[in-house]
């Protein structure tokens, strides 16, 4: 049912796992063609890194996210979609964020996911810590143009 | 009207959140960075490039020329680097 999909969205301590959200969007129907799914992990750089610590902004993290989705539903013809970003301290090989796009048709999914992906990096607020594993004190991690060009891409001709 | 401060902006300002009452003439979120930055070391060391330091009204992005009137809650903070 167009314009029905009401975005699920959490913001969490907690890990999550990618084969019950995926059955929590497709279970019991049979109307869906094309999930795609991205998962985003932390990766301990050559060994060098042994933790990130996401701080994130509680309230405007949901929000923003929210925001996000809310305009993925209305570009896309999506039948649901989850979002899942995790704070706290989170080691080499763990899960970070999920983005669950399921449609009819596969192109609307890719897009969708792509899209949230890329308006995530650079306007959720959540920002990165690195942990080294030689225990020498880590920075904060520095924003890319990268993916704010990346972000732009997907703004509207009228925009 | 509360302010929050979030990762290396909150570390170099040496604190989460603070209230704070605003002098008359700070209109905007620029006048507001510039009133911040006199306000001591620490602040001018967190807010030494203004341009880069991004900012949010209760809760929603917002650019430097916004007017703050109305707002219970600025929060200053670095590009994101969540996802």
């Amino acid at each position: 049912m167009a314009g029905a999909v009401v975005p699920a969205i959490r913001v969490q301590r907690e890990d999550f796992d990618v084969a019950a959200e995926i059955a929590a969007l497709t279970g019991g129907r049979a109307d869906i063609g094309a999930v795609v799914t991205f998962s985003g992990l932390c990766r301990d750089e050559a060994g060098t890194l042994s933790a990130l610590e996401l701080e994130h902004y509680p309230g405007m993290a949901e929000a923003e996210i929210g925001r996000i989705a809310a305009e993925a539903v209305q570009r896309w013809p999506l039948q649901g979609l989850t979002v899942i970003h995790r704070h706290g301290k989170i080691v080499p090989g763990e899960n970070i964020v999920l983005v669950v796009a399921a449609s009819a048709h596969r192109q609307a999914a890719f897009e969708a996911a792509n899209f949230l992906m890329d308006y995530l990096k650079s306007r959720a607020p959540f920002w990165k810590k690195e942990h080294r594993a030689d225990s020498s004190e880590g920075g904060w991690v520095e924003a890319k143009e990268a993916d704010d060009e990346a972000a732009d891409r997907w703004k509207k001709s009228d925009e | 009207m509360r302010l929050i401060y979030f990762a290396w902006v909150r570390e170099r300002i040496g604190k989460p959140e603070e209230d704070v009452e605003l002098p008359a003439g700070i209109e905007t979120v620029a006048d507001l960075l510039r009133w911040l930055k006199s306000r001591g070391e620490e602040y001018e060391n967190a807010l030494q490039y203004p341009d880069v330091i991004r900012v949010a009204i209760n809760q929603e992005h917002v650019g430097h020329r916004e007017k703050i009137a109305g707002a219970r809650e600025i929060a200053l903070f670095p590009p994101m680097t969540g996802g």
